[in-house]
């Protein structure tokens, strides 16, 4: 086999091409991971809004809490259920929810945006663990008093601990910041949920949270809600409800990203390929010296594909590096499915790193086959003609 | 006289350009025994170079037989060829053809990749080879800071270093001065004579040749 060190040594030598090649690579490896980082880190903060112990009640067929209804005497029986855990003060750990989307202005640019409002009750953050309330005080009852998520404080106008914001008709007053660790509860407003029906003129709640004493019991519970025709109503794992609510938005940005990078990719092959035709051009009579020594076709096939791959690795590790400051930023946008404001982070992940390589990786082989193909099928004696 | 070592039997060699034919060798016969010393002379277009190829197995002739240590080399496969060539020839180019990127001791080790010998057999190997062409001092430097003597010796111990069955070299001294041309046929002379290596030497030089023991001359591809 023609030795490595050959290979990385023209590498280095050529160091203009190399260098461009390598950037080419990187900023599509670069664009690559950034897709898959923010389509995962718009699962992820959905994922961790759930809780693996909680179960949500939403009516049937509808997806999302948006389109839920649920009248008074459901949510009365589904409270009775014998399932759900016992909070300290001795009642069910269980809230009734209402969830309502208004618009607000960004603090900074002025743009309007769809934002959460959560009627909740004096359960809803002892059943959220991920939730606790960073600054101020929680909402008295039968006041226009209300929480904000960490998020919407700091980039909605009105939204700040101490300020003032309308919707419902009335003035509400941001007395207390809650932290949800990052996941979509930092992208809400919270308000006595009384209150909120009040404000909004909703008889009926829009979701049923509670604690499962026993996890194991959710297949049963389930069965048993859904089985009975007094109740229209879909039971579902909370963290699997939130999961599901990532998947259009989280597809669509998937499926976007790649399209995208596919067709950086086809570009940078391209200058791979260049690059690689002409390291075989100016190394002809080194192919036809190392043929002439004994070394087979498929020992220059092999050590020019290698040369792509390594170029490409580079670019790879290199868009991987620019790509994890990423994970730094902290952006919004649109959940379609749900049609409100998310706040998340870029996430890189270990099976991100992988396939970022590997589609690099993949670029190179295909930029450098023709090139190594040509370089294995000179003449020796054309090869070692040339000058 | 002694068993010959490279047999060629009415070898002919023709290219073709587009449906022309440009015959190069015609009915080429000739014996050189082992540990022979030949120079093949001859103007220009005469075709030395192509009969050393044919010698190399790196070009394949269009009728005749070749054989080499007794083995016909143009019924050879091309992996069949590159394998024997591993073992049996060792060439050494007009302009060296040293590999840019790696040192002295790297080039002269490059043909040993192809055996089985371990990094220490193959070690012991090249530091010999570069022993004898006197650059034992010099493996860990580039071609780039060898003087173009320094570099065809560094060619000279890489055609050696595996020990074949025939040194072809194909215009040895060509890009050499005087003085580099004298050390350089003096190695090759040493090689011969004292290791008993076949050589085949193609050159436009007298003075060169004067270091072989059979001249041959090459006009417009027959053999005098």
């Amino acid at each position: 086999m023609i030795p490595v060190s050959y290979t990385v040594r023209n590498i280095i030598n050529h160091k203009i091409t190399s260098a461009l090649t390598i950037l080419g690579v990187s900023l599509v490896v670069f664009v690559f991971a950034a897709v898959l980082m923010m389509s995962t880190g718009l699962r992820e903060t959905l994922v961790a809004t759930g809780s693996d112990d909680n179960a949500i009640v939403i009516r049937q067929a509808s997806l999302t809490e948006v389109q839920s209804i649920i009248p008074r005497d459901q949510a009365d029986i589904v409270k009775t259920s014998p399932e759900i855990a016992v909070a300290t003060d001795g009642l069910p750990l269980f809230t009734k929810e209402i969830y309502v989307l208004i618009t607000l202005l960004n603090r900074h640019d002025g743009d309007k945006a769809n934002v959460v409002v959560r009627g909740v009750s004096d359960k809803s953050l002892e059943l959220r663990p991920n939730a606790t309330l960073v600054e101020g005080r929680m909402w008295r009852e039968g006041t226009s008093e209300i929480i904000a998520g960490k998020s919407i404080a700091e980039r909605f106008a009105g939204c700040g601990l101490g300020e003032t914001v309308r919707f419902g008709a009335r003035d509400w007053t941001v007395v207390g910041i809650l932290d949800a660790g990052g996941s979509g509860f930092d992208s809400e407003l919270w308000g006595d949920i009384d209150q909120m029906m009040d404000a909004f003129r909703r008889p009926v709640y829009s979701s049923l949270t509670f604690r499962l004493a026993d996890p194991s019991s959710f297949v049963a519970l389930r069965d048993r809600i859904e089985d009975d025709p007094r109740l229209p109503l879909e039971v579902k794992r909370e963290k699997e409800y939130y999961a599901d609510q990532s998947r259009s938005t989280a597809g669509f940005v998937s499926i976007l990203g790649t399209v995208v990078s596919i067709v950086f990719a086809c570009a940078a092959i391209v200058g791979a390929m260049i690059t690689m035709f002409a390291a075989v051009a100016n190394r002809t009579r080194e192919i036809g010296t190392l043929r002439a020594l004994g070394f087979s076709r498929l020992s220059i096939l092999n050590a020019f594909l290698l040369e792509a791959m390594l170029i490409a690795l580079a670019g790879g590790i290199l868009g991987i590096a620019a790509a994890a400051t990423l994970s730094f930023v902290r952006i919004s946008m649109t959940n379609w499915d749900t049609f409100s404001e998310l706040a998340f982070n870029f996430q890189l992940t270990p099976g991100i790193v992988l396939r970022a390589i590997l589609f690099a990786v993949v670029m190179g082989f295909i930029g450098g086959v023709l090139p190594a193909v040509r370089a294995s099928m000179k003449r020796i004696v054309d090869s070692l003609r040339a000058v | 006289m002694p068993e010959p070592i490279v047999q060629v039997e009415n070898v002919s060699k023709s290219y073709y350009r587009d449906s022309l034919e440009i015959p190069v060798l015609h009915d080429i016969s000739l014996e050189i025994p082992r540990a022979e010393f030949l120079a093949l002379m001859g103007p220009s277009g005469s075709g030395k170079t192509t009969l050393l190829n044919l010698l190399a197995g790196i070009d394949q002739p269009t009728s005749g037989h070749l054989l080499v240590a007794g083995k016909d080399i143009a019924s050879l496969s091309d992996g069949d060829l590159a394998k024997w060539r591993s073992e049996n020839i060792g060439m050494v180019f007009q302009f060296y053809n040293l590999m840019p990127v790696l040192t002295a001791y790297e080039n002269v080790e490059l043909p040993l990749l192809l055996t089985k010998l371990s990094r220490k057999e193959r070690r012991k190997h090249v530091e010999t080879a570069l022993s004898i062409v006197g650059l034992a001092d010099r493996m860990k430097h580039y071609p780039r800071q060898l003087s173009g003597g320094q570099e065809q010796r560094v060619a000279i111990a890489r055609a050696v270093v595996s020990d074949p069955t025939l040194v072809l070299a194909d215009e040895p001294t060509g890009d050499l001065d005087r003085k580099s041309t004298d050390e350089i046929m003096s190695m090759l002379s040493r090689l011969n004579s004292e290791f008993g290596k076949t050589i085949i030497m193609v050159t436009h030089d007298p003075r060169a040749a004067k270091a072989a023991h059979i001249v041959r001359h090459l006009d417009k591809g027959e053999l005098s």
